[in-house]
């Protein structure tokens, strides 16, 4: 990690091990829905892990009282930071008439809460980055100072509707923050076979904003990033791109095998720069956290978590007839 | 009460929608200081500014991707589709985004949003300024699909449209643009989404149809009155919600239906029009279903031979109404 220290972020100690604790709440999670998959009781998970880093130290950054996240279907992290819960998440991933996402009606992952000004979003990739700018042109129109943080993967910022959405914001110097979320693999091909170049940050070049690539695996370096990103949006300086590279530490989904087309040595590699190693060893470091004070946080988390599961596990589905309904309003 | 044209209805139509709610704005490629490459848009740029008149970049995918974000936020886009041919690159936002926004956050979320988008051919446009695309949306729940016929209708179901709380596919024929005129009332007034009109009375054949081929029926059903045939004429004017009531109602009029469209003719609306037809009106058919649509070719042709050929006219129509009156 870095030399970057969370006091000349203007971040305070309490504020860093929050968003320590945001993380591992999103870890845990994720970890707990792993469990339920392969005990049989959910049937689908997509994962965060590797990730956390990114999406605490970015929803830190902004302003989660107004901003607007348009995420994608990894963004654990960063919806929990903005307001959702382990019993949200549960309810979504058991699929229950409570999920406030979807009324149990689509896959984990896919997050929306109006609650939190968290656009619903889809499975097809990269459309809501266009919903993004729709958002910040809406802001504009209105006369709102919100800004909108789109994700998405980095085979994803191949698609058509990326490159039109960076191009439409950068025309209309619209307050957006463009963040892909480097963990160099979708599904089984590596970021080499997907991004000539190699280089995500460079393509701001061409839409006449920055681009600035960030260690993914330091929650600051990514809040650092962001925060100055927000600051040109909301401003009026418009978009901004950045790429957060990190690694992606599972499989894609609970469906998929990545002894297939990576080796177990690369992810063990990957492990030891896990976000949430480096940043508690930071927080160790600065005497912000001792082996108990974490023993004590993991224990609290996971709490929540068995009270969400069980729960959530407990909770109705949605009735046959819900099927028919919010079809029109 | 002023006579206008199908085009100059939905200018006013905008136009009065803009001046009713700031949340209304408009969308599109050569929208703004051009008003349009037909001029729908003229006239709106002046009065309401270059934000709420937007030039956007020529990417049919963020139009449409970037009204729902918009349109989510609470705000009321229109999204022109400079040609209906275009409107390929947006499908993805508009089936997997719009139609499913408010069915996917369980109602949480709504996509007022309005694409409107000229269609239909006759025009030497050739093989992509002249598709009727129509059927790649009517089989999507979620979406409402309006087709209006005639300028009266353009200006109240495009209010309708604006003021609706669902994502409204608005096709307009181009043919009619300019060659369809009638009274238009300057004062305010809507015309509900789903409900079809019937456009002459008559006891010997059923037309259904909507857009340019409804006027081509009327004519050819003018044209057959010396021939003693007496043909009712139904203007679907909505294809989603799809008025049933009003179908079933026309084929109890005369127990012999002809559906027309220029769209081509297999999974064409009338596939869907006759099967209503079969499944609830069964017994009051004395002749099979017939349907009169666009040729199965990919696409219309740039030769005018082969345009003619393409295209539907009210002497086809009549000879298919002849044909039906005779069973």
């Amino acid at each position: 990690m870095s030399e970057l220290k969370h006091t000349a972020l203007g971040l305070t100690d309490d504020q860093v091990l929050e968003m320590y604790r945001y993380m591992l709440l999103a870890r845990k999670i994720d970890e707990r829905m792993w469990l339920l998959n392969r005990a049989g009781k959910i049937p689908f998970v997509i994962s965060c892990q590797g990730q956390e880093g990114i999406q605490v130290g970015a929803a830190f950054a902004l302003d989660r009282e107004k901003d607007w996240l348009c995420p994608y279907y990894r963004d654990l992290g960063m919806v929990l930071a903005f307001g959702q819960t382990a019993r949200d998440n549960m309810l979504s991933a058991f699929a229950k008439k409570e999920d406030p996402n979807s009324g149990g009606r689509q896959m984990p992952g896919h997050y929306g809460d109006h609650r939190y000004r968290i656009l619903s979003g889809s499975s097809p990739v990269t459309t809501q980055v266009l919903h993004a700018v729709g958002i910040a042109y809406a802001g504009k129109l209105e006369k709102k100072d919100h800004v909108v943080l789109t994700t998405c993967g980095e085979g994803s910022s191949n698609q058509g509707d990326w490159h039109e959405a960076c191009n439409f914001a950068g025309v209309h110097n619209l307050p957006v923050i463009f963040m892909v979320e480097n963990n160099k693999y979708a599904i089984s091909v590596p970021l080499t076979k997907q991004v000539a170049g190699g280089d995500i940050a460079a393509r701001a070049k061409g839409y006449g904003f920055p681009g600035v690539k960030v260690d993914g695996n330091n929650p600051l370096e990514v809040y650092q990033a962001v925060k100055e990103a927000a600051e040109r949006a909301r401003s009026g300086q418009g978009p901004t791109l950045i790429e957060a590279v990190s690694y992606r530490l599972v499989p894609h989904s609970s469906d998929d095998d990545d002894r297939t087309y990576r080796s177990s040595e690369e992810v063990e590699e990957a492990r030891k720069v896990d976000s949430l190693v480096v940043f508690k060893k930071y927080l160790m470091d600065h005497e912000l956290l001792t082996e108990e004070k974490d023993q004590e946080i993991v224990a609290k988390i996971m709490q929540e978590i068995n009270e969400a599961t069980e729960y959530a596990e407990k909770a109705s589905y949605p009735a046959p007839e819900d099927l028919y309904k919010h079809v029109y309003a | 009460m002023p006579v206008m044209s199908y085009i100059d209805a939905v200018t006013l139509a905008l136009k009065e929608e803009m001046e009713r709610d700031s949340k209304v704005f408009v969308l599109g490629e050569d929208v703004g200081v051009r008003g349009g490459v037909f001029r729908a848009t003229v006239g709106l740029y002046e009065q309401f500014g270059e934000d709420r008149v937007l030039d956007t970049p020529l990417t049919e995918s963020a139009i449409v991707g970037v009204a729902i974000g918009a349109a989510a936020y609470g705000l009321r886009p229109v999204a022109e589709m400079q040609f209906a041919d275009f409107i390929m690159p947006a499908v993805n936002q508009i089936i997997s985004e719009a139609s499913k926004l408010r069915y996917r956050s369980n109602g949480n979320w709504e996509c007022p949003l309005v694409i409107r988008a000229p269609y239909g051919g006759g025009v030497h446009g050739a093989l992509y300024h002249s598709q009727s695309v129509e059927k790649i949306f009517t089989g999507v729940p979620g979406l409402k699909i309006v087709m209006p016929a005639s300028p009266y209708d353009v200006k109240g179901l495009l209010k309708a449209a604006i003021r609706d709380n669902d994502p409204v596919l608005f096709f307009e024929h181009k043919r009619c643009y300019r060659a369809i005129k009638e009274e238009v009332p300057l004062e305010d007034y809507t015309v509900p989404i789903g409900k079809a009109a019937v456009k002459r009375e008559g006891t010997d054949v059923t037309v259904i149809s909507y857009g340019l081929t409804l006027h081509y029926s009327l004519e050819a059903a003018k044209s057959l009155e010396q021939e003693g045939i007496d043909v009712h004429v139904l203007d679907l004017r909505t294809l989603v919600p799809l008025d049933k009531e009003a179908i079933l109602e026309a084929t109890a009029k005369t127990g012999k239906v002809l559906i027309i469209h220029e769209d081509n003719k297999t999974g064409g609306f009338a596939g869907e029009v006759a099967s209503v037809i079969a499944e609830e009106a069964f017994f009051e058919l004395d002749a099979p279903i017939r349907r009169l649509c666009g040729p199965d070719v990919p696409a219309m042709p740039y030769s005018p031979i082969l345009e003619k050929e393409f295209m539907l006219t009210p002497e086809k129509i009549a000879t298919a109404i002849r044909e039906l009156a005779e069973f």
